[in-house]
């Protein structure tokens, strides 16, 4: 264990930051992020299904017989995403009703499994909760960092606020399909020109 | 019959999984550098996405909705997939090998492609009837191959050119999606 607890977690938020660093879980990248808020709201909730996951595995590390382990994992990762499906329809369901199936469908997203498999299984739970988080809060910058410049150069506004004048003609590409897509490409380039130097 | 078309062509190329829902595009970056690879993981999806979109609406309209437990949604259909994707590598692997070397190593990886599970999901969401459910399901996953080859053959070449290193690789990849999917937004006006 040679790393200490704050670099599992810092790892997260540059080193390995997804979905930049690990291009995985791309679809709820594009999906969700015509706005800072579903950006972030997504980011949540994959956090939270990463860290409780992460905490399982790690627990039930020497349980699982290593056959099975994907099938485990993915049962204990769907456990979670039901938990997190019914706390946002009780507590936040205009989100809820925004995000539709990709609230189910974190259960596939391949960051939550990639961590289990690659970190969870491998680590104690202390390691485990730090990776997940920092993972998770990683995700969530991304999201809402993907999220901001879509929502601004698309409808004009930041979080729900107005930034630009009237005389602002939203550039209605960048919410559409097609912009998410250019958005996150290009993105990834600036993380690749920022991280070459 | 007319209602059949519009759901086909809709299904294809105006909802696009890929290009319009965003749905599966980790396999769509993963196996699209290659024309041969693209083809193998498309075959695959058509053959487990219409399948496990008939099994999980029986199960959804048989069994969760009768017994009232359909916040179990999740996690059986994640079970039926993943179940699903076994048996089929297992029945394949016994009864036809020739298309067993053929899908092979992009059969494991269907389990979490969001594709499938995702067309399970939109065919609940919308109500579809069993017939409804199937058609979308068989055009989705044409609309999925359709657009993975497509994007592989640009790939291929895009390859070749010279591309500047910070762009290189997923992210022209992505770039270039977009533009596709710009071709495929024109279809919007259609239906």
């Amino acid at each position: 264990m040679a790393k200490t607890l704050a670099q599992e977690f810092t790892k997260g938020l540059w080193e390995e930051i997804p979905p930049f660093r690990l291009v995985l879980g791309l679809c709820p990248t594009l999906a969700v992020t015509k706005s800072v808020q579903n950006g972030i709201g997504m980011g949540i909730a994959t956090t939270f299904v990463l860290v409780f996951s992460n905490l399982l595995v790690s627990l039930l590390r020497d349980v699982i017989p290593s056959k099975i382990r994907i099938a485990c994992f993915i049962i204990i990762i769907a456990t979670f995403v039901t938990v997190v499906e019914l706390l946002m329809q009780a507590f936040a369901y205009p989100l809820y009703l925004q995000l539709g199936i990709f609230i189910p469908l974190i259960v596939v997203n391949c960051i939550v499994l990639g961590r289990s498999e690659a970190f969870a299984s491998k680590n104690k739970p202390v390691y485990a909760i730090a990776d997940g988080l920092g993972i998770g809060v990683g995700f969530t910058l991304s999201l809402g960092v993907l999220g901001g410049v879509r929502e601004v150069l698309g409808e004009g506004t930041f979080y729900g606020m107005q930034v630009f004048g009237p005389s602002f003609e939203p550039f209605t590409f960048m919410v559409e399909a097609p912009g998410a897509f250019v958005c996150l490409g290009l993105l990834l380039c600036l993380m690749n020109l920022a991280g070459s130097r | 019959m007319g209602d059949i078309f519009v759901l086909i062509i809709s299904c294809i190329f105006i909802n696009n999984i890929l290009l319009a829902q965003y749905l599966g595009v980790c396999p769509f970056m993963g196996t699209s550098k290659k024309m041969e690879t693209a083809a193998g993981m498309a075959m695959a999806v058509i053959f487990v996405m219409v399948l496990a979109a008939v099994i999980t609406w029986i199960i959804n309209t048989y069994f969760l909705v009768t017994l009232n437990i359909e916040f179990l949604r999740t996690i059986a259909f994640i079970l039926v997939i993943a179940s699903l994707v076994q048996f089929v590598e297992m029945f394949l692997k016994k009864s036809i090998p020739a298309l067993y070397a053929g899908l092979g190593i992009f059969l494991p990886l269907i389990t979490t492609n969001c594709s499938v599970m995702g067309v399970c999901l939109i065919n609940i969401q919308e109500e579809n009837t069993f017939v409804q459910a199937l058609i979308s399901a068989i055009a989705y996953a044409i609309g999925f191959g359709l657009a993975l080859i497509l994007f592989a053959g640009i790939r291929e070449r895009v390859m070749l050119g010279r591309v500047p290193k910070p762009l290189q690789d997923t992210s022209i990849g992505l770039v270039t999606a977009g533009v596709i999917s710009l071709a495929f937004f024109a279809f919007k006006g259609m239906v």
